[in-house]
């Protein structure tokens, strides 16, 4: 009888960070303060802003009236120059990035070769396309080869780290498993390995492709071909119609790629 | 014949996993490791093909030392050893075909395990395997497709196609009802003594180590505490292994058992004629 007289009834959950009331809400305010007081610093020019709403409306009415059909011919190249670069990139991007991603797998790959490997994708990494394509437009001029190298150099940064960290998480019981037969290197990899990651290999390319392909349309505005240059040269001849055509491809290529992606993951499970 | 002589395991962080086992294995005899858990009986068992890496000690399989073995002789000395494992630790997305072929790995070069291209010999082996295990009709399904008994038998096949001279096998029965645990264990002895064929076999029931197996070796704490026939293993024996328990529950437990079997059997005759009933 006395247990049930000191069970408490009244039950709050725990704070999660700090256990200090006091100290907590003064965290809290001063947060809050310093949110006030930076974004009251942001020099806003109100008359630029109003100038600018202007040119707004006009590209909003050129959005809404898109115009297809005076540039179609530059249009049509920008749009298979893109398709053709995100293609080869993706493909080869992709192909380079399976034994990067082997030999950056820590379970499977010997210690150098892990080093050199992880090295290769935080290279790859840290650069942002943008920068890699300035690079490659100084290198190997003004076109979608730039292009080309710079999407396929991004690919093996993304696909080569989630493919790594894919196979450390596999289960290691099939690899131990196959190991144990006797099979050598390369055939633990072919048997117990590949059937663990490829289905999401073959999901991660495809969401690559679609990253790739709107990509192609930004590293275009600094030269490396593609669609994002025809959409340059429109906006730069305030040819927001045309602007506005070439946006509603770009949006409705990206749907179609979402939709179908969704259906390959579903079939490769 | 296996012999383990004087075996230790220390890992890296100090733990004393193993210490000064020795014990031998006859041909065609069938011995149930048993022990609380972390005794070091998975240790044990990986230690004899190197999954995991001994301190010191021999383990001679005829008359090689597998711990001093190189790489390469090692993966020669694998291919003469079957593992079959707890949780069956198939590739889940091969077929059941490329499964029991991946028995083979040690011995085919790598060009035929990649285009799946096995000697006809091997294929012929791997036919008779699922034959002999019952799942001839299953070969082409994907191993995620089969249920927990069918999986083991599929690791059953895979580990004999590998024409073992020494079978390694770990709780094969864990994560198995006690029917099929028991069909499993059955099946796994028969196929021992058809071919002559040593196993250890890592087991934590052991009523149904009684049951089956020829010898019984008790670890404890990383030591060989019981060495013996099934039916030397009495309660002082139990205690030595497991500590201070009432032995008795367990030994009416088994009755209880026995007893819940003849239920069973009793429902699937009445369920039999039933089904004929409604046919």
């Amino acid at each position: 009888m006395s247990q049930a007289s000191i069970r408490p009834r009244h039950w709050r959950r725990p704070p999660l960070f700090i256990q200090r009331k006091w100290l907590r809400w003064t965290i809290y305010l001063l947060c809050l303060v310093y949110l006030v007081a930076a974004v009251s610093s942001v020099d806003v020019n109100w008359a630029r802003v109003y100038e600018g709403l202007e040119r707004g409306w006009r590209f909003v009415q050129g959005f809404l009236v898109p115009d297809f059909s005076t540039r179609s011919t530059d249009i049509w190249r920008g749009m298979i120059e893109s398709l053709t670069m995100t293609l080869t990139s993706t493909v080869v991007g992709v192909l380079i990035s399976i034994p990067i991603g082997i030999g950056a797998a820590r379970n499977i790959a010997p210690a150098p070769v892990y080093a050199l490997c992880r090295s290769i994708i935080a290279i790859s990494r840290s650069f942002q396309e943008i920068i890699i394509a300035i690079l490659f437009v100084a290198m190997f001029g003004f076109g979608p080869f730039a292009g080309f190298l710079t999407l396929a150099f991004a690919t093996i940064g993304f696909i080569a780290k989630l493919l790594a960290e894919d196979i450390e998480d596999i289960d290691e019981a099939q690899a131990e498993a196959i190991r144990a037969t006797g099979a050598g290197w390369w055939q633990v990899v072919n048997y117990a390995i590949q059937p663990q990651v490829t289905p999401r290999l073959i999901g991660l390319s495809v969401y690559r492709l679609d990253i790739n392909f709107r990509e192609s349309a930004v590293i275009g505005i600094v030269g490396a071909g593609g669609i994002g240059g025809t959409l340059s040269t429109a906006m730069s001849r305030y040819d927001y119609d045309t602007a506005g055509a070439i946006l509603i491809l770009v949006i409705l290529i990206v749907m179609l790629a979402e939709y179908s992606s969704s259906h390959i993951r579903k079939w490769v499970q | 014949m296996l012999r383990i002589d004087n075996l230790a395991m220390r890992y890296r962080t100090g733990d004393r996993a193993l210490q000064g086992v020795s014990f031998t294995v006859e041909a065609g005899q069938v011995v149930g490791l048993i022990g609380p858990s972390g005794a070091g009986k998975s240790t044990l068992i990986r230690c004899v093909n190197r999954l995991v890496e001994p301190t010191s000690g021999k383990i001679l399989l005829g008359d090689r030392d597998i711990a001093t073995a190189s790489r390469s002789e090692l993966r020669r000395i694998r291919r003469r050893i079957g593992m079959i494992f707890q949780e069956y630790a198939l590739v889940e997305r091969l077929t059941v075909m490329e499964n029991v072929l991946s028995g083979r790995l040690g011995y085919v070069p790598y060009w035929r395990s990649f285009l799946r291209r096995f000697p006809q010999a091997d294929v012929d082996k791997a036919f008779g395997l699922l034959e002999r295990v019952g799942l001839t009709a299953h070969a082409d399904k994907r191993a995620d497709a089969l249920s927990g008994g069918q999986r083991q038998r599929v690791g059953i096949a895979r580990a004999l196609e590998q024409d073992p001279e020494l079978l390694l096998i770990d709780e094969p029965t864990a994560s198995l009802d006690p029917k099929t645990s028991r069909q499993i264990m059955r099946l796994i002895c028969e196929i021992c003594r058809e071919r002559n064929l040593p196993a250890i076999i890592n087991i934590h029931d052991v009523v149904l180590a009684q049951m089956f197996v020829d010898r019984i070796v008790g670890l404890r704490a990383g030591e060989v505490v019981f060495d013996g026939a099934p039916d030397k293993l009495d309660d002082d024996a139990l205690t030595s292994i497991y500590g201070e328990e009432d032995w008795t529950q367990m030994k009416k437990s088994v009755e209880e058992d026995a007893a819940d079997a003849a239920d069973v059997s009793a429902f699937e005759h009445n369920r039999e004629a039933r089904v004929a009933g409604v046919a």
